[in-house]
């Protein structure tokens, strides 16, 4: 009986779903309204210094890496399923969509991180 | 029966809008509306029995034991898929209320559905315990204690009423998948420390009609009067067949039966 | 005996956009937050990695309305998404056994939400704390 590929894609949305329950709220808050607007924290705690500082270390590299490509996968996953539910394509145009602009993503992601060096 | 006013209410009137097709006369389904007096006490069962008691006897539509454990009465009252007989007409009045046969499924007759394809679907998931190991009569019974049961007991409360499928908005896109109450008998069978066919029944759960065809709408378990939870039978499985895509070249399926905790043998 | 010619109901289109699905579609798109997060944050890093000018004009675009906005909306949806997230997750699993006894789903649900809960307080001392 022939096996769904869906797992392939699903691991990815239950890992990057289960990560953005637990860090997304924090992270969208600090990075997208404490910083940006100096209440809560200093203006310059994204500086550019201080952000290279944590993408030139190899941690630093790694959480952005699983952080940035288990966001995109679960959202490509969570929205071809939804515009399937739309009737907004056949199945597999969506899925051509919906994962291969996450893999280009994933591609710019793997290449900035590297273009950045230590 | 008519309603009898010496039950202690006072008769009201509704008006109930069934949804009536005979295929040897309608080309389509068409509403029509009886006016059924009717007391507090009278299910929507009671409501078509008196429609088709005194008003046309043509009515036709599935109902048995009245009590909510055969699972027949199975239809759409004010859109929503219900047991006609556990489901009140005091909570529609005045209407119209409007009764269908049970969405998702093609109709047979008035309310009354082609089940045959649900049926198949039972039978293919192999519905019957196959051991892990035989045992011989001299052997006594297979044992189980109460804590096994309880991993799998609500899934064998399922009375087939196919509700879950007209809940479910992927089974009406895909009539092909397998659906809630199959997953959830195919889930009593596999949760059970008795059985040993696991693999055989994931092999259904692998494909894109198995477990894959959901998206965790969460209607199914919604809907289900025995609170079997479908839901969680169907999604149980997507994480067993996501774990066992990739591991099992590791070479034992991974199936998250019968851990160590409670033991295998009692 | 009269020939059986089934009569087959076609499939609304807009399905999900009515009760009760209409809840199971918001909460499919709180995805879009998610990903719409991540791909500011993608666009941080290809500016990161193009230099401090373009760096410069990112962290700029974080201080406009229009960001700010932006990361509201992407903070309501992260917020729904983590309480619809752990309200589904006990229907992946299989029915645990703690202490002898079936886990009820409400206390799973409970649990995830409490280490959400713990995992933001957690990040945000972190960050106050280590801020130049």
């Amino acid at each position: 009986m022939k096996r769904s590929i869906a797992p392939v894609f699903w691991l990815p949305f239950g890992a990057g779903g289960m990560l953005a329950a637990l860090i997304g709220p924090a992270l969208v808050l600090l990075t997208g309204l404490a910083a940006p607007t100096g209440i809560g924290l200093t203006n310059n705690f994204m500086s550019f210094a201080r952000a290279m500082a944590f993408a030139q270390h190899p941690l630093g590299k790694l959480i952005l890496f699983i952080v940035i490509v288990l966001f995109i996968w679960h959202g490509a996953e969570r929205i071809y399923l939804t515009l399937r539910d739309m009737h907004a394509g056949a199945k597999f145009s969506l899925m051509w969509i919906c994962y291969g602009t996450a893999g280009v993503l994933t591609l710019i992601t793997i290449g900035a991180l590297a273009t950045i060096g230590s | 029966m008519p309603p009898d006013p010496a039950a202690g209410a006072a008769t009201r009137e509704i008006v109930i809008e069934v949804l009536r097709y005979r295929s040897e006369t309608d080309l389509k389904p068409l509403l029509q509306a009886f006016r059924v007096p009717f007391t507090d006490d009278m299910s929507v069962l009671q409501g078509l029995q008196y429609i088709k008691d005194h008003l046309d006897g043509s009515l036709s539509f599935r109902w048995s034991c009245r009590m909510a454990i055969c699972g027949s009465c199975g239809m759409m009252i004010g859109a929503q898929p219900k047991l006609a007989c556990m489901t009140f007409l005091r909570d529609y009045y005045p209407g119209p209320l409007t009764v269908e046969p049970l969405a998702h499924f093609p109709i047979e007759r008035d309310l009354v559905v082609t089940v045959g394809g649900f049926v198949k679907k039972i039978e293919s998931i192999y519905p019957y315990l196959i051991p892990k190991t035989q045992r011989s009569l001299d052997e006594g019974e297979y044992l189980q204690t109460p804590l096994q049961l309880a991993r799998y007991e609500t899934f064998s409360d399922c009375i087939n009423c196919m509700l879950c499928y007209a809940a479910c908005p992927q089974f009406g896109e895909n009539p092909d998948f397998i659906g809630p109450g199959a997953m959830a008998l195919l889930q009593r069978y596999n949760g059970d420390s008795r059985d040993g066919a696991q693999a055989m029944r994931m092999d259904l759960v692998h494909t894109d009609n198995g477990a894959w065809s959901c998206t965790a709408v969460g209607n199914c378990s919604e809907v289900c009067p025995k609170q079997v939870d479908p839901a969680n039978a169907v999604n149980q499985n997507k994480t067993k067949s996501a774990l066992d895509f990739f591991l099992r070249f590791l070479g034992r399926p991974l199936y998250w039966e019968h851990t160590a905790s409670d033991g295998d043998k009692p | 005996m009269s020939r059986s010619r089934p009569y087959i109901r076609p499939v609304e289109t807009l399905w999900w956009a009515r009760s009760p699905y209409l809840a199971y579609t918001l909460r499919e798109a709180t995805g879009v937050a998610v990903l719409g997060y991540a791909l500011v944050l993608l666009a941080g890093v290809v500016c990161l990695a193009t230099g401090e000018r373009a760096y410069d004009v990112w962290l700029d675009f974080l201080k406009s309305p229009w960001s700010l906005s932006l990361h509201v909306l992407f903070l309501i949806g992260m917020i729904a998404h983590t309480w619809t997230w752990f309200r589904i997750l006990p229907k992946t699993m299989p029915r645990l056994v703690i202490g002898g006894r079936i886990l009820p789903q409400i206390r799973i649900t409970a649990g995830g939400v409490a280490v959400a809960a713990a995992s933001f307080i957690l990040i945000v001392f972190v960050a106050v704390w280590t801020q130049p």
